[in-house]
C-alpha cells in the first residue's frame, strides 16, 4: 500500500473516492486540533470524569483510557498508540488502558481519509495526532489544577499522572482533577513536548493486551455471543462468479438446531443454533450451481496465458538509459523466468461476522480492518441511515490485508443473512470456506533478462511483470491505478535503487476472474523475491560477491547501505561457517522502512533444506517501541519462510486444490530458525514496520541456497523436502 | 445428558454426540478461550486437556470427555499465576493472540512430562499449533522460562 502513501491519497466521504487529495489535516508540533473531537460525545458514565477530545478518557479513579482508532491484529498498536499518548499526557503509565474506536469520521486515518488499518501506516499516521491529544489533556489538567490552587498554569508542571506546583509543594493527581479539568475550554493550540524528553516512546514496553491474550479472556469477533444469537454458516459457489441455480434444502431443514435455510446474494445461508448443526445442515444441502464463466478456469492456461502476455510489450513502469540497445553490448547475459503463486492470508481466525438488525439499527461486531467500508457496505444493505449502524471492532486474530475489504465481502454477507435469519446472527467461515472465499495476493509472472560489461559490472535489467491488480475494479483503481500502472504491482521495481545504466520496467495488467486483494507487504510480497534474486544472478554472471555488489550499486542510497552492511556485519558476511552452511542476502524498502536480511542455509544430501539462522536489520526511523519491532519482524520473517517454502493456491475446474492447513502448510516451530532483529536508531521520519520484514525473507534463502548448491530458486513454493 | 467436568466444574450437556467438545465448550459452556483454526486437528488452537492429556478438540466428539476433567485456558489458572502464563507475561508473547491459548496448554503439557524442556522437546511438543504471527521464538523463550520459574519453587 506504499502506492497509496505517495502522493495518492485517497479521501472517502462517499460511495465513490473524491480526487482531491487532502493534506494531513493536523499539522506538526503546535497546529490547530481541528477535527478532533467526537461531535456529541459525552463522557461514560463512571469513573470517566474527563474526556478532552475523542481519543481519551481520564477516570476519578486515576485510569487514563486512550480509544485507538485502528485495529488490534497482532501489530501492537493498542499498546504503542497508547504510550504516544500517554507519553505527551505526563500519564502514569500502569493505569493506561485501551478501547477500540467506534465508527465515526473522527476517527479516520489521518492519510487515507476513512477509518481503517494498513498499509503499514497506523503507528507513523497517527503519531501527530495522539501526541495533540495528549499534550491538549495535559493542558488542560494543568489549568485546571492552577485554579485550583489560584497560581499562574506557567508555574505548573507534570509528572507520573500528576500536576505539581514545586514552588508551594503541592500535588494533585490527574484523577482527583478529573471532574474540574472536564470544565475547562479545550486548547486551540498544545505546545509538544521536545523528543529528548520522551519517557515512554523508544522504550520497548510490554503490550498492554498481553494478559487478555494469555488467559482466554480476550474476545474476538468469533468469540461474540449475543441474546438470543444464531449461528450461520454460507454454502458459497465453488467457482468465482458463479450463483445457485437450485437447492433442495428438505434434509437440512428437518435437521436438529436448524432453524432457516435462506438464499443470500453469496449463496445459501444455513441458520442455526450453534456452529456445528449449520455446518451439518450445509452439508445436506442439495445445490445446482451456475458456474458461470470461471467454471473451466485454470492454473495452467493461466500460466500459458501470462507467458505470452510477458513476451507483448507492456505499460512503462520504469525506464534508464536504453535497455534495449545495451543488451547487445553486455559482454554476458542472462536470461530468467520468475513465478509466485495466489496466496491465502490464512489468518489463524476464519473470517465472520455478528449482526444484529433491527428495524431501526444495525449492530455489527466484527474483526475488521476497514470500518468505513464496511459501514457503508452494511448501511446500504440494511436500508438505514448512516448514524443507525455501528460497527465494534473486536480484535483481530490476525489480519494481513483480509480484513481490509473494498467489497465488504464478510460483513456485507453477513447483513443478508441477518435480513434473513430475523434474529441476532454470526457467520461463521470455516477454514476451507476462508481458504475458498478469495482476495488473494496475486499469482505473478516476471521474465528478466540482465547483463554485465566486461568487467562484471551490471550493465542492463530488462524485466515483464505480469499479473492482475489489486485495484482494479474496486473504488481505489481511480486513485490508485496511474496511466493504466497499479502501483502496488511494480511497487519495489519501479524505484529499484541499485545504480544500473539501463533499466526497463514493463507492466502487463492482466485480467482474470479470481478476487486479488492486498496480502502482508502487497506487490513488495513478489517483487522483492524476484528484484533481489535477480541481482544475486547478475553478481553470478559478473563474478562479484553478491554483498559487495549490492554495496557498491547502493552508494547513494545511505538507508538501503545502512541495514545491507549492518546485516552483513552481524550475521558474519565472510566469516566460516560451519560445513554445508551458506548465506544468502538480500535489502529491499518498503512502506518508506529499509531492511535487509541474511539467511543461513543447509541443504542436506537428500535436498532437505533447513534455514539455522536470519539476521535482519530494519531502519524504520524515529520508532515507539522496540519491543513490538522485533516481535513483528521476527514474525514478518516467519510469515515470509511459509510463503517462500509451503504455500501456493492451484485451479482446476474453476475450483481451488487446497483447502486446509494439511495442503496449504504454516511454518511450525520446529522449522523456525533463529532470528535476530537489530534495529537502526536515528531520527528519520517513521516508516511501517507491520510489512517490511516480509520481503526479504524468501530472497535471502533462495539466495542461499545458491550459495549452498549452486541452483538458483525461480519459482515459490521451493517445498522444504524437495530436492533442489 | 453427557456429564463431565470442565475446570473443576460438573456439567451436563444435551447435545448430539457427534458434536466436537469445541463447540461444547465455545457455544454451550461459553468458554471462548479455546479457538477453532481449522477443523482437523491440523493447527492447534483448539488445544485442551482431557484427564491431563492434550487434544485437539475440534476433532474430539463431546462424549470423549464424558466422565472425565477437561481443563480449558479458562482453568489454568484464576488470575495469571500458572508459570507458563507469567513467563509468557514476562516474554511478551502473543501479537494477535488467537492461537495462545492452544499454545499454551499444549506447553503445559510439556512442563507437566518434561520439567526442564530442550529447544527439541519444545519444537517436538509445540509443533501442532500454528502461529501465523509468528511468535515462535518467543514461545520458545518463554517456555523455558516457565521452566525455570518453576524449577526454583513458583510452580504448581
Amino acid at each position: 500500500m506504499n502506492a497509496l502513501r505517495e502522493s495518492r491519497k485517497p479521501s472517502f466521504t462517499g460511495e465513490v473516492p473524491r480526487r482531491d487529495f487532502l493534506k494531513l489535516s493536523v499539522a506538526a508540533s503546535g497546529g490547530l486540533l481541528i477535527g478532533f473531537y467526537l461531535p456529541g460525545m459525552q463522557p461514560e458514565a463512571q469513573a470517566a470524569a474527563f474526556a478532552p477530545n475523542a481519543f481519551v478518557r481520564i477516570g476519578t479513579d486515576e485510569s487514563v483510557t486512550v480509544i485507538v482508532n485502528h485495529s488490534e491484529m497482532g501489530q501492537g498498536v493498542f499498546t504503542a498508540l497508547p504510550m504516544i499518548l500517554a507519553d505527551e499526557l505526563d500519564a502514569d503509565w500502569t493505569k493506561v488502558r485501551f478501547e477500540p474506536a467506534p465508527v465515526d469520521p473522527v476517527y479516520n486515518h489521518p492519510v487515507f481519509k476513512m477509518q481503517m488499518t494498513g498499509g503499514s501506516t497506523s503507528t507513523w499516521s497517527s503519531f501527530d495526532q495522539f501526541r495533540q491529544a495528549g499534550a491538549a489533556a495535559r493542558a488542560m489538567l494543568i489549568t485546571a489544577a492552577a485554579q485550583k490552587w489560584n497560581v499562574d498554569p506557567g508555574t505548573c508542571r507534570t509528572e507520573n499522572g500528576a500536576v505539581i506546583h514545586s514552588a508551594s509543594n503541592r500535588r494533585v493527581s490527574y484523577g482527583q482533577l478529573a471532574e474540574s479539568a472536564a470544565k475547562i475550554t479545550p486548547p486551540q493550540q498544545v505546545t509538544l513536548k521536545d523528543p529528548k524528553d520522551f519517557k515512554l516512546i523508544g522504550k520497548p514496553l510490554k503490550r498492554l493486551d498481553t494478559p487478555e491474550k494469555t488467559n482466554g479472556k480476550g474476545i474476538f469477533g468469533i468469540d461474540v455471543k449475543l441474546p438470543g444469537m444464531l449461528t450461520a454458516v454460507v454454502a458459497r459457489s465453488p467457482v468465482f462468479g458463479g450463483k445457485v441455480k437450485s437447492f433442495n434444502a428438505d434434509k437440512t431443514k428437518a435437521m436438529p438446531g436448524v432453524r432457516k435455510v435462506a438464499e443470500v446474494p453469496s449463496g445459501v445461508a444455513v441458520i442455526a443454533d450453534g456452529f456445528w448443526a449449520a455446518k451439518r445442515g450445509r452439508d445436506a444441502l442439495q445445490i445446482e450451481w451456475d458456474e458461470g464463466p470461471m467454471a473451466d478456469f485454470n492454473s495452467k492456461s493461466q500460466r500459458e496465458q501470462y507467458v505470452a502476455m510477458a513476451k507483448q510489450p507492456g505499460l512503462s513502469a520504469r525506464k534508464e538509459g536504453d535497455a534495449s540497445g545495451a543488451i547487445g553490448s553486455a559482454a554476458r547475459k542472462i536470461e530468467a523466468v520468475y513465478e509466485v503463486p495466489y496466496l491465502s492470508h490464512a489468518m489463524m481466525e476464519p473470517l465472520n461476522c455478528a449482526v444484529d438488525l433491527r428495524a431501526d439499527r444495525c449492530e455489527i461486531w466484527t474483526g475488521t480492518q476497514f470500518q468505513t467500508v464496511d459501514h457503508m457496505s452494511a448501511t446500504r444493505i440494511a436500508g438505514l441511515k448512516p448514524e443507525q449502524v455501528q460497527i465494534h471492532t473486536t480484535l483481530l486474530g490476525g489480519g494481513f490485508g483480509r480484513r481490509a475489504n473494498p467489497a465488504s465481502d464478510f460483513v456485507s454477507e453477513a447483513v443478508h443473512v441477518a435480513k434473513a435469519a430475523g434474529a441476532p446472527v454470526k457467520v461463521i467461515w470455516t477454514r476451507e470456506d476462508d481458504m475458498h472465499g478469495g482476495f488473494y495476493r496475486p499469482m505473478y509472472y516476471h521474465s528478466l533478462i540482465g547483463g554485465v560489461d566486461a568487467e562484471g559490472n551490471p550493465l542492463v535489467w530488462s524485466h515483464h511483470v505480469v499479473g492482475q491488480s489489486i485495484v482494479a475494479g474496486t473504488p481505489f483503481e481511480s486513485v490508485i491505478v496511474k496511466n493504466g500502472i497499479d502501483g502496488t504491482s511494480v511497487e519495489g521495481l519501479d524505484d529499484i535503487p541499485y545504480a544500473i545504466p539501463n533499466l526497463n520496467v514493463e507492466y502487463h495488467p492482466a485480467k482474470v476472474g479470481v478476487p486479488v486483494l492486498w496480502w502482508r507487504s502487497v506487490g513488495h510480497s513478489h517483487n522483492a523475491f524476484v528484484k533481489e534474486s535477480f541481482i544475486d544472478e547478475l553478481a553470478a554472471l559478473g563474478g562479484k560477491d553478491p554483498f559487495e555488489l549490492r554495496r557498491r550499486l547502493l552508494a547513494k542510497s545511505p538507508r538501503d547501505l545502512g541495514v545491507l552492511e549492518l546485516a552483513a556485519e552481524k550475521a558474519g558476511w565472510g566469516k566460516p561457517l560451519p560445513a554445508g552452511r551458506a548465506r544468502g542476502i538480500a535489502v529491499h524498502a518498503s512502506f518508506e522502512s529499509y531492511t535487509a536480511q541474511v539467511a543461513e542455509v543447509s541443504v542436506d544430501s537428500g535436498g532437505k533444506i533447513r534455514v539455522h539462522r536470519v539476521v535482519c536489520a530494519v531502519d524504520c526511523g524515529r520508532y515507539v517501541n522496540p519491543g513490538i519491532i522485533e516481535a513483528q519482524v521476527q514474525g514478518a520473517v516467519i510469515f515470509g519462510l511459509t510463503a517462500a517454502f509451503y504455500d501456493e493456491l492451484t485451479f482446476e475446474n474453476g475450483r481451488i486444490q487446497q483447502s486446509n492447513f494439511h495442503d496449504y502448510p504454516m511454518l511450525r516451530i520446529n522449522e523456525t530458525p533463529e532470528i535476530e532483529v537489530h534495529i537502526v536508531k536515528n531520527n528519520e521520519k517513521s516508516g511501517g514496520i507491520g510489512e517490511p520484514g516480509v520481503p526479504c525473507a524468501a530472497p535471502a534463502v533462495a539466495n542461499a541456497i545458491y550459495a549452498a548448491t549452486g541452483k538458483r530458486v525461480r519459482k515459490l513454493p521451493i517445498r522444504m523436502n524437495e530436492a533442489v | 445428558m453427557i456429564s463431565f467436568s470442565v475446570n473443576k466444574r460438573r456439567v451436563n450437556v444435551d447435545v448430539d454426540p457427534s458434536t466436537p467438545l469445541l463447540w461444547v465448550l465455545r457455544e454451550n459452556l461459553e468458554l471462548t478461550g479455546t479457538k477453532y483454526g481449522c477443523g482437523m486437528a491440523q493447527c492447534g488452537a483448539c488445544t485442551v486437556h482431557i484427564d491431563g492429556q492434550a487434544v485437539r478438540s475440534c476433532v474430539a466428539p463431546v462424549t470423549r470427555a464424558a466422565g472425565k476433567e477437561v481443563t480449558t485456558i479458562e482453568g489454568l489458572s484464576p488470575d495469571l499465576s500458572h508459570p507458563l502464563q507469567r513467563a509468557w507475561l514476562e516474554i511478551d508473547v502473543p501479537q494477535c493472540g488467537y492461537c495462545q491459548s492452544g499454545q499454551i496448554m499444549s506447553a503445559a503439557v510439556l512442563l507437566n512430562e518434561i520439567p526442564n524442556p530442550t529447544d527439541e522437546d519444545i519444537d517436538q511438543a509445540l509443533t501442532g499449533n500454528i502461529c501465523r504471527c509468528g511468535t515462535y521464538p518467543r514461545i520458545r523463550r518463554a517456555v523455558h522460562r516457565a521452566a525455570e520459574m518453576m524449577a526454583k519453587g513458583g510452580g504448581r
